[in-house]
């Protein structure tokens, strides 16, 4: 923790609370990790910038008081691309529900891991669609009853950890809203990790999850987090395989997208000797090139 | 202006709760490890037992409507990083 830890209030734009979140709702203790890991790395609130979609989930960026961009259902990360290439010095975070994020936006998830862009995400599973009242989502899994699922869901769930991976995201772990020390040291390494990188949090919807799935409320479903749990490469993962793990699955360092760019650039305006060489190997005099 | 102070005699100084924040949601009165916090039948929390409080910060972290601040006892001036020995 940094020595002069500010008052939560600090970062939010405190004209807007309450929030408008339900009762027990899972983002805000999101938002709440957030402030602190943002105030553990001592950022400027113009030092970043957040791109959200729509969604419970995307009304984060109303309440912080950083750079905010409130966008199009599942294109946040399409507007971070272009913030990201044209101010590779500021820091992008999108909070991103789960239909945000892998239903709709699923293409722009895949495509920004990988680049490998500097962009930090959140995927905030709920496992549900929030805002518009309780569709199944790609990640809701079987036997999970939606508004669109009255019969309960026959769709098996990504694992976003694994599609993340797999697409070529350089940073990937996962936590949950009752793991919130976690969770704070979590968000704190994604956003100081230089390429993408994603945290999924399990996030509880009491509102919609938990009323049509047994009636469970946000103690319960936290307590659920707490039991259904497993730190990853942990001897309790390995001994019950079917909990989830949490942790950090992928910590790498490969060439990041906005540096990359900058190479171009370098070498359209190098002239044609630039452009000729091949990318990766260092021009003329790699190539043996005597005057 | 509807935070309700409550004083602890050890850890803390006091637990603060902002009444125009909280939804009542009773997170913080389920996951206290110390049983710190009540509430009535309305949701409503109180802090009854502040002087239990360990500052473990579990509430302050939890509450998903940023509503609870912990203030710690400020440190005696007289210590300093200890290479008294
Ligand atoms: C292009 C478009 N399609 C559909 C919608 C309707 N819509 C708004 S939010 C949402 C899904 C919200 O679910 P999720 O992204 O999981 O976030 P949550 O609300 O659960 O946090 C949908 C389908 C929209 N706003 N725009
Ligand atoms: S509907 Fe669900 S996700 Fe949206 S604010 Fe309410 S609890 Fe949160
Ligand atoms: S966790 Fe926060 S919002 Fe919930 S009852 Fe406690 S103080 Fe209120």
């Amino acid at each position: 923790m940094s020595e002069t830890k500010k008052p939560a209030g600090y970062y939010l734009r405190e004209r807007f609370m309450p929030h408008l979140w339900c009762a027990g709702c899972g983002h805000g203790t999101v938002l709440n990790g957030l402030v602190r890991s943002v105030d553990e790395l001592g950022l400027k609130k113009r030092e970043i910038v957040m791109v959200s979609g729509i969604g419970c989930s995307a009304r984060m960026a109303g309440y912080l008081d950083f750079h905010t961009l409130h966008t199009l259902h599942g294109r946040a990360l399409a507007f971070a691309t272009g913030v990201k290439l044209s101010r590779p010095e500021l820091k992008i975070i999108c909070p991103l529900g789960d239909g945000d994020a892998l239903a709709i936006g699923g293409n722009h998830f895949i495509h920004a891991a990988r680049r490998n862009i500097d962009i930090t995400v959140l995927i905030l599973n709920n496992r549900i669609y929030g805002m518009t009242g309780g569709q199944y989502s790609p990640l809701s899994g079987c036997g999970i009853d939606a508004t669109t699922a009255p019969y309960s869901s026959i769709d098996e769930a990504f694992d976003a950890v694994r599609l993340a991976t797999a697409s070529g995201a350089t940073f990937v772990a996962r936590t949950t809203t009752f793991h919130v020390h976690q969770m704070q040291q979590i968000l704190t390494q994604a956003i100081q990790h230089k390429g993408f990188s994603v945290v999924e949090v399990l996030s509880q919807c009491p509102t919609h999850f938990g009323r049509k799935n047994g009636g469970l409320e946000a103690v319960d479903m936290l307590k659920g987090y707490q039991q259904n749990t497993a730190p990853v490469g942990s001897k309790k993962l390995e001994n019950s395989p079917d909990l989830i793990p949490v942790g950090v699955f992928v910590d790498e360092e490969r060439a990041e997208y906005c540096d990359r760019y900058q190479g171009v650039i370098d070498r359209a305006q190098g002239g044609a000797a630039a452009r000729t060489a091949p990318v990766g190997q260092g021009g003329a005099a790699a190539q043996g090139g005597a005057p | 202006m509807g935070t309700k102070v409550s004083k602890s005699k050890n850890l803390i100084d006091s637990i603060l709760i902002n009444r125009e924040w909280c939804k009542r949601c009773g997170i913080c009165v389920a996951f206290c490890p110390k049983d710190v916090f009540e509430e009535d039948e309305e949701g409503t929390v109180s802090v009854p037992r502040p002087e239990d409080c360990i500052y473990c910060e579990l509430c302050e972290r939890l509450c998903p409507d940023l509503a609870i601040t912990l203030v710690p006892k400020s440190q005696p001036e007289t210590q300093t990083a200890g290479d008294a020995s």
